[in-house]
């Protein structure tokens, strides 16, 4: 069978390729990876009008053809035939910003002299004609040699008229590739700019938009109590407008665990069921609506170029630490999750700013980490109100944030002067036109994380808390004994207290501490299983979790188990992930024992001097 | 008033400019930069002849700037807006 007919969306950074590979492509999408890079591989597929299908790959945005960074390696080696896992394509669809030709034509030019047939989608020529600017696609399709489509991506405009064009262009007979010719960079430059001129009708100055918004967000003085107060809004929204899905998720685990409780007979199968699966799954799955706040904040700030402005306005911040402005964004994901945190840092250009942002990223406190803050605060700190709109509670997590947030710049700051000393990373980064992203395109990625943490849900926390139960539950327990005791768990609990009683952990947490490796999160459902196993016995369950960790556990032993998560190093997806996009075993074995380090010693701390203290 | 410095003849670092001054790029003092540095300052466009304005100054340190060339914004470091001489046109 012949493969379909495969054709690239190729462009650079900002000209709205992705939205016109959406707008062709729809919701069929895959999205993998290329072998050995860290580079993300998106392809679709199109059916051309009279029903041959086509292959389409959104190759990463490039500014040319001579990489600056791993993802245009990436869009080279598959432009050339030369990437692995990837034959070359058999046309081009080049998507330009209509209202940034001069830039972009250049690689344009770059990209036609390969000599493959190609399609130019004049892209966004709303916003063109918003600032101004007339084009016309006819002349500009007479100096390049190639046809030209006005197209609006987000509005799904010109994508039939491309359709059209593409199938007339695959119905013609391929020819080869040409070998291929290199023109030099700076005279591409300027023809580009040549045929930019050439290309307009009509030029009115207008006062543009993005130069209003960015006179207000990047002021040095407004520019960061904006980004303060937007920072602000989105943990204050993360915990207040979770607590209603929250409740219902709760109640809804609850209603299943009794209906579940009421159609088994007592026994193995049924302790396995409730108070394994659900109970620790249902501990976790609590946490989704928080986790989609976050992202839906991330995914708009991104959406609409507000992101590279909070780079640029935390720059000279960051530079201070050793990290770039760049690093802002792949940090601040990391409050959602390190490993798309860890992921996003294929931004940075430098090498040692990378690594270094990838080795701090999961002391940024990951919304895994609240389930474990919420619970120990909700069961030890008093719910006090210090001030109109301050409680004791809310202040105690935000204070875990901060030493996450200090913790993190310190641990860069001496890595950049340590391990990875020199080289002075740059920060260069085009400023994008704002604009409204497509609630569509929101929805989707709010759609895929969610995907993902059930599955995470559903695989690696499910399998974790099940094994948990087995080994908590057997043997039984006989009469006057506890079960978390004489259970395996409980044997190799025993081990683990040796090491971990010096810093006040007592053999619950000793217990929780192996299955968070999985997840931290599952600390939280290791605890409910056990608890809830342990509760079967004494037969006064109606106690709520916070409620029995409030009476079983000293308060310096509560701080300190809360102090060890500010920099658990404890979760296997954000080992294998560093693993992967550092090549190696070396660098996640640096961070997980850095942080191992850095945990011990504050949860020790943390431990003696509340003991001191005497609380 | 006459300024005592002829601008016209004297090219000046491009992070000497004050925002929203216009210049014009005279010279790039490529061999100052690393390769990937030198490489995305062409990529923006950066080029002799070409008409560049610092728009925009970082809050701490006036660190990075916010640059027009051609029709984008491009924010670079203080440092390698200093590899960059131009010369400021009068308004």
């Amino acid at each position: 069978m012949n493969p379909l007919p495969l054709v690239a969306v190729a462009g650079s950074p900002n000209a709205g390729k992705s939205a016109l590979f959406n707008a062709l492509t729809g919701a069929r999408q895959k999205v993998g990876n290329y072998p050995g890079v860290t580079v993300e591989r998106h392809s679709g597929r199109l059916v051309l009008g009279d029903g041959r299908p086509v292959e389409l790959v959104d190759l990463p945005g490039a500014y040319s053809l001579e990489p600056a960074s791993p993802d245009e390696a990436v869009t080279r080696d598959v432009l050339l035939g030369q990437q692995k896992g990837e034959r070359q394509p058999d046309a081009l669809i080049i998507v330009v910003d209509a209202s940034n030709l001069d830039n972009h034509l250049r690689f344009a030019l770059q990209l036609i002299e390969l000599g493959l047939p190609t399609i130019l989608a004049l892209n966004m020529v709303d916003l063109a004609k918003r600032d101004g600017l007339e084009l016309s696609a006819e002349r500009l399709s007479h100096e390049l040699g190639v046809a030209v489509i006005d197209t609006v991506a987000v509005r799904r405009r010109g994508v039939a008229e491309l359709q059209q064009a593409l199938d007339d262009l695959l119905s013609a007979p391929l020819c080869g590739v040409h070998e291929h010719v290199k023109s030099d960079l700076v005279h591409l430059q300027r023809r580009a700019r040549e045929i930019a001129t050439a290309a307009v009708i009509r030029e009115t100055p207008v006062r543009r938009w993005t130069h209003r918004l960015d006179a207000v967000l990047l002021h040095p003085v407004v520019g960061p109590v904006i980004l303060f107060a937007i920072m602000f809004l989105m943990f204050q929204a993360v915990f207040t407008w979770s607590e209603v899905p929250k409740t219902w998720i709760e109640s809804g685990v609850a209603w299943l665990g009794g209906a579940v409780s009421q159609a088994l007979p007592a026994g193995l199968l049924r302790s396995l069921v409730v108070d394994g699966a659900i109970a620790g799954v249902g501990a976790v799955i609590t946490f989704l609506p928080q986790i989609l706040i976050l992202f839906f904040f991330i995914l708009l700030l991104e959406g609409t170029g507000y992101m590279v402005r909070a780079a640029f306005l935390m720059d000279r911040l960051m530079h201070a630490v050793g990290l770039s402005g760049r690093a802002f964004i792949p940090l601040l994901s990391s409050f959602a999750c390190a490993v798309p945190g860890i992921m996003a840092t294929r931004t940075i250009e430098d090498p040692k700013d990378r690594l270094t942002t990838i080795l701090v990223a999961p002391l940024m406190t990951c919304s895994a980490r609240l389930p474990v803050y919420t619970l120990i605060i909700a069961a030890f700190i008093p719910n006090q109100r210090l001030a109109w709109g301050v409680g004791l509670q809310g202040l105690v997590m935000f204070c875990l944030y901060i030493c996450g947030i200090v913790g993190a710049l310190l641990a860069a700051f001496v890595i950049r002067r340590g391990v990875l000393k020199g080289g002075g990373g740059g920060f260069m980064m085009e400023l994008p036109k704002y604009q409204w992203p497509l609630l569509k395109d929101v929805a989707l990625g709010l759609l895929t994380r969610t995907e993902i943490f059930l599955k995470r849900a559903g695989t690696i926390i499910l399998g974790t808390t099940v094994v948990l139960w087995a080994l908590a539950s057997i043997p039984q327990a006989g009469p006057g004994e506890k079960q978390s005791e004489v259970s395996i768990a409980g044997h190799i609990a025993d081990g683990i207290e040796v090491g971990v009683k010096p810093i006040g952990f007592n053999h619950d947490i000793a217990l929780a501490l192996l299955p968070a490796m999985a997840a931290r999160e599952v600390a939280v459902a290791a605890i409910a299983t056990v608890y809830s196993i342990d509760s079967a016995d004494d037969g006064k369950g109606a106690k709520t979790l916070e409620n029995r960790l409030n009476h079983s556990w000293p308060l310096p032993t509560a701080l300190a188990f809360l102090a060890w998560f500010v920099f658990a190093p404890q979760c296997i997806s954000t080992i294998a992930v560093t693993r992967r996009e550092t090549n190696g075993w070396k660098w996640p074995l640096v961070m997980v024992s850095y942080l191992f380090v850095l945990a011990y010693a504050a949860a020790g701390l943390t431990y003696w001097t509340a003991v001191a203290l005497g609380l | 008033m006459t300024a005592a410095v002829p601008s016209e003849h004297f090219p000046v670092g491009l992070d000497t400019l004050k925002p929203g001054t216009r210049a014009r790029v005279s010279a790039i003092d490529w061999d100052g930069l690393e390769a990937g540095e030198a490489a995305r300052l062409q990529h923006f466009g950066f080029d002799e002849g070409v008409t560049v304005e610092p728009l925009h100054l970082g809050p701490f340190g006036r660190d990075p700037i916010a640059i027009r060339v051609g029709r984008m914004t491009v924010a670079v470091r203080r440092r390698h807006a200093g590899a960059i001489r131009v010369i400021p046109i009068p308004r």
